[in-house]
């Protein structure tokens, strides 16, 4: 098969980009979606251009780094799959396929279908976390965990913090990759010693990157190559509310009113 | 507790509240004027008795002011940032896995806005330019011994003009869009759901936003297909002539003398 490649090319960031159209040589369908951006590449390359510069690291799903829009839908036309388990089969053979890369202000691009996504290390660094006493592992069973609300944790603990949730919502917000991080660890009891600081410094620090507040529009777990819920971005609003509520119980007594 | 109006979690805690406040106001609204279908006499001392309590009616008044004022000027700040968040769109496709009432929420509520504005200086502020039959202040009926505003007449009359029955068709459209999303989407961003029971608070928003959509269309409709009230308009026509042509009348001898 062959098709056309409608992408995005970007020299950095301060230089404006624009989308340039490339025909493939023949492809086999049971390629990757990066695999064929690998054959095009090493076809930029053999004629002398620059090759496309994309994201990619485990190639199976699970490290979050791939991160293309493809014909308007991050990662790709099917559901629960990254952009590296999209295969080209999905696609006809003559047809254009549109690439870009994910578009919020937060995410600046560095270069083509590279984007900045360090907003959501500082996120996390800013609250993603459970202070725990170093030393000789504990005992797995020493505090217990109902069934339940570990499975939740894990449905939420799946995010690989890929960014497709605010690639895809109309206001680029990050409220399901911060509200998956805020409930994996605050529906389970290591985490809830700093369950209500959390989740004020994680939104703090949302805020600060610039990126949108949530419509409940959906699109979010639309294309999220998890499926992760938009229940938790409930499940936060809620954490929130209980913390802006109750204030800072530890704050100096001069501050406390 | 900055955070309420700071945050963008706040923010939509700002929006649910207040949306809540006005959607109580639109359900009594619609249930103090379904009395429309009955006898003159049952609207005409509804708006009477409100009209009697001017300390309730202006403590409800100012109090809806007030959640309309934050309901839109919060709806216009989140918008403005939700675009900044995103300050280079796709080239191609809507928002994946989202409804377009979802995505329309801004549109909607302006629209509401504006009929809002119409309709007050329709049957409120009574001003005769918007009505496009005459003076409405005009329009007095007797009730248990004493001369009040014939609100009743006011609505027949009113509702047989085909355009503002269209204004009117058109912002209960909006209305049901916007609520459509809205009210379930408050219990979202407030966190007061959770999966067992958003998919009741879905269906349970959707069955409010019909239920009010067809009471509303249901009384411009009966009205302007004269299904009610046709002989009482025709009285209430000529009585509205009589008194404009009456005051034309004085006019024309004052400037004749």
């Amino acid at each position: 098969m062959k098709i056309k490649l409608k992408v995005w090319r970007q020299k950095n960031r301060d230089t404006p980009g624009q989308f340039k159209t490339y025909d493939s040589p023949e492809l086999n369908e049971h390629m990757s979606f990066l695999e064929m951006l690998d054959v095009i590449n090493e076809d930029l390359a053999n004629k002398g251009e620059e090759p496309i510069a994309f994201d990619h690291d485990c190639r199976e799903g699970i490290c979050g780094t791939c991160s293309c829009v493809i014909n308007g839908k991050p990662h790709g036309p099917n559901r629960g799959v990254a952009t590296c388990q999209t295969y080209m089969r999905s696609f006809k053979d003559g047809d254009t396929i549109v690439v870009e890369p994910w578009r919020a202000k937060a995410f600046p691009i560095i270069k083509d279908l590279v984007v900045d996504r360090t907003a959501f290390d500082r996120i996390q660094h800013a609250g993603g976390y459970i202070s725990v006493r170093t030393g000789a592992a504990p005992d797995a069973n020493a505090i217990l965990v109902p069934k339940k609300d570990a499975d939740l944790a894990m449905d939420a603990a799946q995010c690989i913090g890929c960014g497709a949730c605010v690639a895809a919502c109309k206001n680029a917000s990050a409220m399901l990759f911060v509200a998956a991080k805020v409930s994996h660890l605050g529906l389970l009891p290591q985490g809830q010693p700093e369950r209500e600081k959390r989740v004020l410094a994680m939104v703090k620090q949302m805020d600060e990157e610039g990126f949108g507040a949530c419509t409940a529009t959906g699109s979010c777990q639309a294309v999220c190559p998890k499926e992760i819920s938009i229940a938790f971005i409930a499940r936060m609003n809620h954490d929130y509310g209980k913390a802006l509520l109750k204030g800072d119980p530890h704050a100096a007594p001069g501050q406390a009113g | 507790m900055s955070g309420i109006f700071k945050s963008s979690l706040g923010k939509k805690y700002l929006m649910a509240g207040t949306g809540v406040v006005l959607l109580s106001f639109v359900v009594g609204h619609l249930i103090g004027n379904l009395q429309v279908f009955g006898p003159p006499e049952l609207i005409n001392r509804y708006a009477y008795f409100l009209h009697s309590k001017p300390a309730l009616l202006w403590s409800a008044r100012i109090g809806l002011l007030a959640a309309l004022v934050i309901h839109v000027s919060t709806a216009a700040r989140l918008t403005m940032e939700n675009r900044a968040a995103r300050p280079i769109g796709y080239a191609g496709g809507v928002a994946f896995g989202s409804t377009w009432q979802s995505r329309h929420m801004f549109l909607s509520g302006a629209v509401i806005l504006a009929f809002v504005a119409y309709h007050l200086a329709h049957f409120t502020w009574r001003l005769p330019a918007v009505n496009g039959l005459g003076d409405f202040t005009k329009l007095q009926t007797v009730l248990d011994g004493k001369t009040v505003p014939d609100v009743y007449g006011m609505m027949i009359l009113g509702f047989q003009v085909w355009w503002v029955v269209l204004l009117y068709l058109i912002a209960q459209v909006l209305l049901l869009a916007h609520l459509s999303h809205g009210i379930a989407s408050a219990f979202f961003s407030l966190g007061l759901r959770n999966h067992v029971w958003a998919p009741h608070l879905q269906r349970a928003g959707l069955a409010l936003s019909v239920a009010l959509f067809l009471g509303f269309v249901s009384i411009p409709a009966a009205i302007f297909t004269r299904v009610i009230g046709a002989d009482y308009a025709e009285k209430t026509r000529m009585e509205l002539r009589a008194a404009t042509q009456f005051e034309a009348a004085l006019v024309r001898g004052k400037e004749a003398r």
